[in-house]
């Protein structure tokens, strides 16, 4: 094809924006020599994980290898090509009542990057993260060679691929096992909650009996309402309380243009959040059996609704906070947030079960809290750094899927498994041929 | 519907073949690396393909070879009535330009190869009762630029091919549909610019489908690029000229 002309490309948060040259193969297969490479899929990590290191660098979008290669119908175990996405993968495998493991907030993922992320969803306090439910990964390594590895087989390489952020190697295959579900219908218990005690009570009790749980925080409210919010708990619905028919696929409305700033003033980001709590607490509790995608995708029914946070993007900040720190840290971040203004259309709160094996996976056991914090220059990046320091304290780390601005000194006090991590990357990629902007201002590789 | 899919394995050509096996309906994928085809096989079976799925051996640059692949489909579904060929050859125009063997070369795949095989299967399904032609021309055949003429040429060439095969076959009950994708993201545009309307496979795959079915002679797609070429195909030359489109 000759020289590749560059795309404008960023994560999903849309800052920083970068150029590169995108490569789009059929059949996933590093380019000959030993050019720096970055493999992307679709795109939905929101700071610089799948921004080239440098502008004009390569990258290798995995979504058009999306085939399926093999499925078990009695297993559940599916093997496919790492581009194929988690919309796919429902769309086909549901409707014979199979459901992903482990699904993020989006569907619109490839199996690939829930693997280089080692993302985690709502049932993480029950079932871990995306890494518990891989069997098996086929990865091409920086010289060209191609190798299997597994919870068994290439240990080292695979706890440094899973939640590795792709810096490992080109994951091209992956085995996973899928999940028996009776129905595409959720059973959903929401709650309003009016503190930040209550939630992390609510989640914990939730946790015995339900796969599910999450909480929406107004992160606007302070004082005594600090940590309000609704408390949702959901299980897969049995065949006999769910409709007999398959949930429609809701209408997908897009955004046309980037939203004005204005509209994310703190005051009226105050009331939205002020609206939307109320509407959910006139009713004390609600019971419902509701679509799939309503639980588990709700964002994914707006399209492009990254550009309601305007032209400059937004960060999105997750960290996790060990239990042991208690509730006293939660509360600390959460009013640090308050104080600072910074609006925010969401706020989630999760509790997770313990950490995985893998070397950068992102939860431990104890408290998950991301948020959307629209950028403003400086000011935005000071009060991630400052936030970043109360997690450290914390003995907590932040989530590289969602970063756009730690830095190297501070991650590597978060990330205390980051030495075994560098080993199997010097063993398998000494060069450092894939890296990343994010790798460059974390792990101080190369520009 | 019993379809042969050449180009199955790629691009467009996989989106097609898996909309139509999804439906039910039996699909041959013919192309040239066994190991693809027999891996898109095993894509379109483990996502529930229902009709029976085929492989086979069909490389656009031996023409001599395309009765016996258009058999051995038919023998593995039992009759075939259609034919889509997704299956071309793209180079950027610079390239073609200082490469007389290579211009050629995709002269030869995207007009004469792609037109006897139409003109073959054509004569087949005529004289069986009847059947459907599919190929893939491109916006780039409506009209000639300065920056893809050669590439524009060979699909040019072939657009006026399918309708001349239209009309002529009509009374014999063979529909003939040219596809005319604009940009679309596959790998075979990979590194391209992108312009505005640039489509997914999908959307293409839902357009040809929907083709096949009706038997719309032309069809853009996405079906955006219509109006989109329409006023590309009626601008003065003179001013196409001055703005060096």
């Amino acid at each position: 094809m000759g020289i590749l002309s560059l795309e404008p490309i960023s994560g999903w948060g849309r800052h920083p924006v970068s150029r590169a040259a995108v490569e789009r193969p059929e059949t996933l297969r590093l380019p000959e020599g030993d050019t720096p490479v970055l493999p992307r899929g679709l795109g939905r990590s929101y700071g610089d994980a799948a921004v080239p290191a440098t502008p004009g660098g390569r990258v290798i979008e995995t979504t058009r290898a999306d085939r399926v290669l093999d499925f078990d119908p009695e297993a559940g175990i599916l093997t496919c090509e790492a581009g194929l996405s988690l919309a796919e993968v429902l769309r086909v495998f549901l409707p014979r009542g199979w459901f992903p493991p482990v699904t993020p907030g989006t569907k619109f993922v490839t199996i690939g990057g829930c693997v280089a992320c080692d993302v985690h969803g709502k049932n993480h306090h029950r079932d871990g993260s995306f890494g518990n439910f891989v069997e098996r990964l086929t990865l091409q390594a920086a010289d060209g060679r191609v190798i299997e590895c597994g919870p068994t087989r290439e240990r080292e390489l695979f706890l440094g691929t899973v939640g590795g952020m792709g810096l490992t190697g080109l994951i091209t295959e992956v085995t996973l096992r899928l999940q028996p579900v009776e129905s595409a219908w959720m059973r959903v218990d929401t709650e309003p909650v009016s503190g930040l005690a209550a939630m992390m009570d609510g989640l914990r009790d939730a946790a015995q009996d339900w796969p599910y749980t999450v909480g929406w925080i107004d992160c606007l409210a302070d004082g005594a309402s600090l940590g309000r919010g609704l408390l949702m708990r959901g299980r897969h619905a049995a065949r006999w309380e769910a409709p007999a028919h398959a949930p429609s696929e809701p209408r997908r409305i897009a955004v046309p243009l980037d939203a004005p700033e204005f509209l994310l003033s703190p005051v009226l980001m105050r009331l939205f959040n002020s609206a939307y709590y109320r509407a959910h607490t006139r009713r004390r509790r609600a019971v419902a059996i509701v679509p799939y995608q309503g639980f588990f995708y709700p964002l994914d029914a707006v399209a492009g609704w990254n550009r309601l946070y305007g032209p400059r993007g937004f960060l999105q900040y997750q960290c996790v906070v060990p239990r042991a720190a208690g509730a006293g840290a939660v509360a600390a971040l959460l009013e640090r947030l308050a104080a600072s203004g910074a609006a925010s259309f969401l706020a989630v709160i999760k509790d997770c079960g313990p950490e995985a094996d893998a070397y950068l996976s992102f939860p431990l056991e104890g408290t998950t809290l991301a948020l959307d914090l629209p950028y403003r220059g400086p000011a935005t990046e000071a009060l991630v750094h400052q936030l970043n320091a109360m997690v450290i304290a914390a003995g907590g780390r932040v989530y590289l899927a969602k970063d756009a601005v730690t830095r190297a000194e501070d991650f590597a006090r978060m990330t205390p498994r980051l030495a075994e991590w560098r080993r199997v990357r010097d063993r398998w990629d000494p060069e450092r041929r894939f890296r990343s902007a994010q790798s460059v201002r974390v792990l101080g590789d190369q520009a | 519907m019993k379809a042969a899919v050449v180009g199955a394995t790629r691009g467009m050509g996989r989106a097609v073949a898996r909309l139509l096996a999804e439906r039910g309906d039996a699909v041959a994928l013919l192309g040239r690396d066994a190991a693809e085809l027999e891996t898109s096989a095993r894509d379109l079976s483990a996502r529930g393909a229902r009709g029976t799925i085929a492989t086979g051996h069909l490389d656009l640059a031996e023409p001599t070879e395309f009765s016996a692949a258009l058999d051995r489909a038919d023998q593995a579904l039992g009759g075939l009535d259609t034919l889509v060929v997704t299956a071309g050859d793209f180079a950027a125009q610079d390239a073609l330009e200082r490469d007389a063997e290579r211009l050629g070369r995709l002269l030869d795949v995207n007009f004469t190869a792609t037109a006897v095989l139409c003109q073959l299967a054509a004569e087949r399904f005529a004289a069986r009762g009847g059947g459907t032609v599919c190929a893939f021309s491109s916006v780039a055949g409506d009209r000639a630029r300065r920056s893809n003429y050669l590439y524009g040429a060979s699909k040019a060439g072939l657009s006026a091919f399918l309708e001349g095969l239209g009309l002529a076959y009509a009374d014999r009950h063979v529909r003939v549909i040219c596809v005319r994708p604009g940009f679309v993201k596959t790998g075979m545009t990979a590194g391209l610019p992108v312009p505005p309307f640039a489509g997914e496979p999908d959307d293409v795959a839902r357009v040809v489908v929907r083709a096949l079915d009706r038997g719309t002679p032309v069809v853009y797609a996405p079906s955006i690029w219509r109006w989109v070429m329409l006023p590309i195909r009626l601008l003065p030359r003179a001013i196409m000229r001055r703005v060096r489109f």
